[in-house]
């Protein structure tokens, strides 16, 4: 049966410091970097790409959203909230799954 | 670094850090290393503790299983920077760098053990694809793969899922050659702290 462990800590720890700590970007900010939600442009498009597409984020993704008025310090904040959540929703699939599937695969589970 | 403060926003004693790494080494500290070191209150000090846990922590995969499963979640996520640094840490690591390449290139048919195959093409599918059932699981655990080994190489892919995009998304300079193996015997002495 998976458990949590100290990979799990450490990436619970990882993710809780960046969506709450005090920092330059609100948590509400955060927040919407991390779900990939409600984004304004043209930083729904850098944020989305980070999310789907991170191979095809350009050098004008990246202006284009520090022209829109958000400082290197906060995209520096919101980049790693968007990868963290795609990460996070991976880990937490895979996991589920995980779960499942042991359940499953118990003697008693088809009773 | 597409970030300015990437490449020129850290402390002093930072900087002196950087030169020293880069007179003593004689490579540059690759954009991987110098991300971490930037406010590392925020992301770089926590990061740093969860990919070390996940890459060097207990675990019945090998330091070279686990080195290959990152390289293969950064093939998936076409992160060249990391397919490339981990690849050749994986290569280091085994040491076998024919059985790294197959693997990368054609995992159905690479010379490795059916259940890092089996482990390689669920992370495939989860990168990719961004879901994954019961289903899939089972497949893994028939193919002699331990729930714990599952975690374990759940927690590698979540560290790879994060790293690839940041590469990509700040632009992390490409290593030569000759930075890449020295960067993967590093990766292999100390590990991610």
């Amino acid at each position: 049966m998976p458990g949590d462990d100290k990979k799990r800590a450490a990436h619970r720890a990882l993710v809780d410091h960046v969506l709450n700590a005090e920092s330059t970007t609100s948590a509400q900010q955060r927040a919407r970097a991390f779900n990939n939600d409600a984004l304004p442009p043209p930083l729904h498009t850098l944020i989305s790409k980070v999310v789907a597409r991170p191979a095809q984020v350009t050098d004008a993704d990246v202006a284009a959203a520090q022209e829109s008025g958000y400082t290197e310090d906060e995209l520096f904040e919101l980049v790693i909230c968007a990868a963290l959540g795609q990460s996070d929703r991976l880990y937490e699939t895979g996991l589920a799954a995980l779960t499942q599937a042991t359940i499953d695969g118990r003697p008693d589970s088809a009773t | 670094m597409r970030l300015d403060l990437l490449n020129h926003g850290y402390r002093p004693g930072t900087k002196l850090l950087f030169a020293l790494i880069r007179a003593f080494s004689g490579h540059p500290l690759p954009d991987a290393a110098k991300l971490v070191f930037y406010r590392p209150g925020f992301y770089g000090a926590r990061a740093k503790t969860f990919t070390h846990e996940a890459m060097r922590g207990p675990s019945a995969w090998s330091i070279g299983d686990r080195e290959l499963m990152a390289a293969y979640v950064s093939k998936v996520n076409e992160s060249a920077f990391c397919v490339a640094a981990h690849t050749a840490t994986a290569e280091q690591a085994y040491p076998d760098s024919a059985k790294v390449q197959a693997a990368l290139t054609d995992l159905d048919s690479a010379p490795i053990g059916e259940p890092l195959r089996a482990t390689l093409h669920m992370l495939g599918k989860l990168t990719r694809q961004g879901t994954i059932g019961a289903e899939d699981m089972r497949d893994v655990l028939a193919a002699g793969v331990t729930p714990e080994q599952v975690e374990d190489a759940l927690a590698v892919c979540a560290a790879f899922n994060v790293t690839d995009r940041l590469a990509d998304a700040f632009g992390f300079e490409l290593l030569s050659p000759e930075d890449l193996e020295a960067g993967a015997n590093y990766l292999l002495k100390r590990g991610y702290r």
